[in-house]
């Protein structure tokens, strides 16, 4: 697509009828979680739509929240999204390397500046800049760089947008999030470990379609996606109504697909859209193949007490455990318990 | 034993755990219902309704159960455009159920139209001009 042309210009050029855009423009308007009304709208949106330019940036990640964008459904809607972005810099997934790849980043920030989508996955370490380096460059030189003249910032995945793993206690990099280092630019933040493929393609073609960020939730997150926690979706609501739950993962009640709330679910405390948009296509979810929800997608879920306690046992593990840390800080002389309960206050502070 | 014949084995005896699952949202039937009052207004010559079925949530089994609910109509038509798409007529006459595919046959959208006719079946302008275009040319060839 060239960068002078509309969307809409850059289909009718590939053939493509009006017929077949307003069924992309239907699904698009599907992926961004819009009602169907929308669809109207989203053809003339997109019929004018130009090119925006994207810079990628990775830091301190597993690959994972790319891994999922490139397994997303590839063809039709997602890849005719990536046809009319033009991803000027994606270290992973681009040809050039060193000084080459660099160049393109700076020409493409300087051709392009004010305008650009910058996208970030992974989280920024600050105990020591060396602990995570592009082309010699540090994370948090390459950021304020890149973010200096962007449009607005995507923190893909739960490292970017809240720090993620790297952050979890005792936190040994200094790991940090996005919006703990940049505070003048709209921060779009796409939580999860990782995303659901189809939330990140969602949120770029909202931004495509628009050209202005959606409404955002507390966190930062997309309301569209994370407006409704997985529990009031979940199909597997009603037998927590009853009181029906799986107690271990091989008895009755998992065999007949009760609540997994008794063996950690957090589902109750998890605003992502897994229960409806699924995974791989759409097939299942964790919930559906009998896994609790880990919470992947809320703030510091790695350091949350457990996957498999039960969200009523606490942040920071059940009264058994508290009472067996007072016994082993009786028995040492030091106040295990004390320290358990302080952190979980903190913890709550913080919360609040 | 070869992978396959391995593979195989385990397949079934992954069967012989005893899996029952009994789960339902209860959404199918307020949603029947929804398309009811839906289908109301549009004999009342009111405009017609879009219902998503990606942003419902449904227990595994819940999607056939609302399919087999609709039933089959009179009209049944496919077009490819960017992939292919299936339109249906349901057995209640004005319920549609549109399934949107991508070029892998993936499903990318999944709706139930309450109309008289989905607009997507319908020629649209911009391909009309098109086609005059291309038909006045030829003419003149």
């Amino acid at each position: 697509m060239r960068k002078d042309q509309t969307l809409g210009e850059y289909l009718q050029a590939q053939g493509v009828s009006r017929r077949g855009f307003l069924k992309f423009c239907s699904a698009t308007a599907s992926l961004m979680a819009l009602p169907p009304s929308a669809a109207a709208q989203v053809a003339d949106a997109l019929a004018s739509a130009r090119r925006p330019s994207v810079i990628w940036l990775s830091f301190q990640e597993c690959t994972g929240c790319t891994e999922s964008l490139t397994r997303s459904h590839a063809p039709t809607v997602e890849s005719l999204i990536f046809d009319v972005i033009s991803l000027d810099y994606h270290h992973t997934l681009q040809a050039a390397a060193g000084h080459g790849a660099e160049a393109a980043r700076m020409a493409a920030m300087e051709e392009n500046a004010g305008k650009y989508l910058l996208v970030v996955d992974g989280s920024i370490p600050l105990a020591n800049p060396a602990f995570s380096t592009i082309a010699g460059i540090s994370n948090l030189d390459m950021l304020t760089e890149t973010a200096a003249n962007a449009a607005a910032i995507v923190a893909v995945g739960s490292c970017a947008a809240f720090g993620g793993l790297p952050n979890a206690q005792p936190n040994p990099t200094g790991a940090v999030s996005v919006s703990d280092i940049i505070k003048d630019k709209p921060i779009i933040n796409v939580s999860g470990c990782p995303p659901i493929p189809v939330v990140i393609t969602g949120v770029l073609a909202q931004f495509l379609t628009f050209g202005k960020i959606p409404e955002l939730d507390h966190l930062g997150r997309p309301a569209a996606f994370f407006g409704q926690n997985i529990h009031d979706r979940c199909y597997r609501r009603p037998f927590y109504e009853r009181g029906e739950f799986a107690e271990t993962f091989d008895d009755e009640g998992a065999r007949k697909g009760w609540c997994l709330y008794k063996l950690g679910c957090k589902g109750p405390t998890t605003y992502n859209a897994c229960a409806t948009l699924k995974w791989n296509e759409g097939a299942s979810f964790p919930i559906q193949s009998g896994h609790g929800c880990i919470g992947c997608s809320e703030p510091n879920f790695w350091d949350k007490g457990g996957f498999y306690n039960p969200i009523s046992a606490g942040n920071w593990g059940s009264r058994d455990a508290l009472l067996g840390a007072a016994a082993a800080g009786a028995a040492l002389g030091i106040g295990s318990a004390i320290a358990a309960r302080r952190r979980q206050k903190k913890a709550q502070e913080t919360t609040i | 034993m070869d992978k396959n014949e391995s593979d195989s084995e385990l397949m079934s005896s992954l069967e012989t755990i005893p899996v029952n699952v009994e789960a339902a949202t209860g959404n199918v039937e307020p949603l029947l219902h929804e398309i009811r009052h839906a289908l109301k207004r549009l004999a009342d010559g009111e405009k017609g309704t879009t219902i998503d079925l990606r942003g419902l949530p449904l227990a595994p089994g819940e999607e056939e159960r609302i399919e087999a609910a609709l039933g089959e109509g009179e009209v049944r038509a496919e077009l490819q455009a960017l992939g292919p798409t299936l339109v249906e007529e349901t057995s209640y006459p004005g319920v549609w159920l549109v399934t949107h595919r991508n070029a892998d046959d993936v499903v990318i959208a999944r709706m139930i139209e309450v109309t008289r006719m989905p607009e997507i079946l319908m020629s649209q302008r911009e391909d009309i001009l098109r086609g005059i275009n291309k038909l006045e040319s030829e003419l003149q060839e």
